[in-house]
């Protein structure tokens, strides 16, 4: 399904917010492409940077952050537009679905006003008739019953998990080409969640749009992504196909993600979860070198602390940032 | 029928309709609105009284027993039953002189209430909601409305402009909209940094659009009640003035002008106070009730 084609172009993204103690990195120099139809995976425990990045291409962030790099949109830069500008790529050929979807609805709006919003604000010639029937049609579309109904219905009178379809119903309202959801389920309870990718996966067949998932729930990322990026400390520490990063895993922090997982098939019963020790570090004062290596079981003195490992290829379309992503991919070193 | 019984076929009927499957009907915003608010019982008591008030006052020509003119020969009399109000010093009939003069009082609050909720509903909202240079400018031009001493830059103004129904609303709403304003201000500060507006922003509102449609809604119950406070406001404001004679002049007269020409018998004829004063009262009561079932029934998450 996903062709070659570039949609979303990320380069040298960096985000920096000044504060008290000093300059906090909150991205650092992220660069991906998203190809048509394609579902990327960010990954990455809180203050990674997956959040910032994403609102930084919609242009969503406060202006007190200082952003270089650029974001390309079929060819076409899009960041530090003027905020007119962006209102033409916003909801229309970029939209997000945000993390929290009660506090993301307007409470005092009926949710079909609020998803014919998204329809009017970029088709000012639409018949009121014709925006409810479409409202109406994507209600269906992402599952909801009875739509006819529910479209006159305020946020609170939904539950959990048709609020964020009703969130998706208006992300999508437009076919946007990228759709950026940022931990789309992480409120949801797991079988909720299984239906919301369900619907994800269902409009990615409809409208073949980009879908760029961000989320720290990897089982998530197993069942959907087509390509992994791990991310930690604000930079890209892996990228590859889900199998890649799954079973050939090139990063300490990758790893210790995954076996921070609990396995249906764990083998031995009472054993305690995986963790990674450690906190992560606070992006006014990264550690020297590598910024994982304080928490790292295989960090060697001398390398991982002095030296900041860049961005290689270990694979074909898979790289890591790791002094010792080789040894890791062919297990060299054990756990 | 015993009262079980009858209920007992009331539950009957209701297990009927589910059994046909019809689903529970949506009600309608504005069906859930009226609902809510004809079931608020001070809000219905406060209309019913505004109600009342209004017809009586705006309909005096057809309602008031005497015709609005003095009576040279007639004598002041408290209270009767030929003159429910009594008659006043120049021997009109009391009643009749209250619902004129509430023509222009209901007028007054009005007006004033709803000029001065706009003017401070939009300052506050800009100020809030861009911040910054716009925000120091506004708030500070609205801390230098409130500093003014209110009563002395009325009198000035209307020795200035005139004593016209027009220039009175126009000062007491100019000098009435600051309340509103940093009202506005707070609550806005508060909901702009709500993820919806967020939301709002990432499918392209403008903040125009952000501003009417999703910021000023959620604000319609403080705005609501403090409109139906500043009816009261300005009706007390302009008895104020009157009372001081900077406000309605003669032969035109409000109840706040019909009590200070009461406050000179006061000793004798104490009824001329009394009943204008009442009839504010009632009117505060009456504007304040309605404001809070407003905000009541404006509110969506209300949970009938």
């Amino acid at each position: 399904m996903a062709t070659n084609e570039v949609v979303l172009s990320v380069q040298n993204l960096s985000v920096e917010f000044s504060t008290d103690d000093g300059v906090l990195k909150a991205v650092d120099n992220l660069s991906y492409d998203l190809t048509a139809g394609e579902t990327l995976g960010i990954v990455g425990e809180s203050g990674s940077g997956k959040s910032v990045s994403s609102m930084a291409i919609l242009g969503l962030l406060p202006k007190s952050a200082k952003i270089s790099g650029d974001v390309l949109f079929r060819g076409q830069s899009i960041l530090g537009r003027p905020e007119s500008e962006l209102r033409a790529f916003r909801g229309n050929k970029i939209a997000m679905v945000f993390q929290d979807a009660l506090a993301s609805l307007n409470p005092v709006m009926t949710i079909g006003k609020q998803i014919t919003e998204a329809i009017e604000v970029h088709d000012d010639k639409i018949s009121a008739v014709q925006a409810r029937e479409r409202v109406v049609e994507l209600l269906d579309i992402v599952g909801i019953p009875e739509p006819g109904r529910r479209v006159d219905q305020y946020p609170h009178e939904f539950s959990g998990g048709m609020r964020q379809r009703a969130m998706i119903a208006m992300s999508i309202a437009n076919e946007p080409d990228v759709l950026i959801a940022d931990e789309p389920t992480t409120a949801l309870d797991v079988t909720i969640q299984a239906q919301v990718m369900e619907v994800f996966e269902r409009i990615q067949e409809r409208t073949s749009s980009s879908l760029l998932l961000i989320t720290h729930d990897l089982g998530v990322i197993a069942g959907v992504a087509d390509r992994v990026m791990v991310m930690y400390a604000g930079r890209q520490v892996e990228v590859g196909s889900v199998d890649d990063v799954f079973y050939r895993t090139g990063h300490p922090y990758a790893q210790g993600l995954l076996a921070s997982l609990p396995r249906v098939d764990g083998n031995t019963p009472g054993r305690r979860l995986h963790r990674i020790k450690g906190q992560p570090p606070s992006l006014v004062f990264l550690p020297p070198g590598c910024a994982f290596n304080p928490r790292c079981p295989y960090a060697k003195p001398g390398t991982c602390d002095v030296a900041r490992p860049e961005m290689h290829s270990v694979g074909f379309a898979h790289a890591s940032a790791c002094h010792f992503a080789d040894e890791l991919i062919t297990k060299e070193v054990a756990l | 029928m015993t009262a079980e019984l009858q209920e007992a076929i009331a539950v009957g009927s209701d297990e009927t309709a589910l059994i046909q499957g019809t689903s529970p009907v949506a009600r309608t915003q504005w069906q859930l609105f009226r609902r809510r608010f004809f079931r608020h019982r001070l809000a219905m008591l406060g209309l019913v009284l505004l109600i009342i008030l209004v017809v009586c006052c705006f309909g005096a020509k057809w309602i008031a027993p005497y015709k609005n003119v003095s009576d040279l020969l007639a004598d002041p009399a408290p209270p009767s039953k030929k003159h429910l109000f009594g008659v006043d010093l120049v021997g009109r009939d009391y009643l009749t002189t209250c619902l004129y003069a509430g023509q222009i009082s209901l007028k007054i609050g009005l007006f004033v209430s709803v000029i001065s909720t706009v003017v401070g509903t939009i300052t506050g909202a800009i100020a809030g909601y861009f911040g910054k240079v716009s925000e120091q400018i506004l708030m500070r031009f609205t801390d230098l409305f409130l500093l003014l001493p209110a009563l002395a830059v009325l009198a000035i103004a209307l020795k200035k402009f005139g004593n016209s129904d027009t220039t009175i609303i126009l000062v007491l709403a100019g000098l009435g909209w600051m309340g509103i304003a940093r009202i506005v201000r707070g609550q806005v500060l508060a909901l702009k940094e709500k993820e919806f507006v967020e939301a709002a922003r990432a499918i392209g509102c403008s903040h125009t659009r952000i501003i009417l449609r999703h910021i000023i809604p959620n604000l319609v119950g403080p705005i609501m009640v403090n409109a139906s406070l500043s009816v009261a406001a300005a009706i007390i404001a302009e008895s104020t003035l009157s009372y001081l004679g900077f406000g309605v002049q003669a032969p035109k007269t409000s109840w706040g002008k019909l009590l200070a020409d009461g406050k000179e018998t006061i000793a004798t004829k104490a009824y001329l106070l009394y009943f204008p004063g009442l009839l504010i009262i009632l009117v505060t009561l009456a504007v304040n009730f309605l404001g809070d079932g407003l905000r009541d029934a404006t509110d969506p998450q209300a949970k009938h």
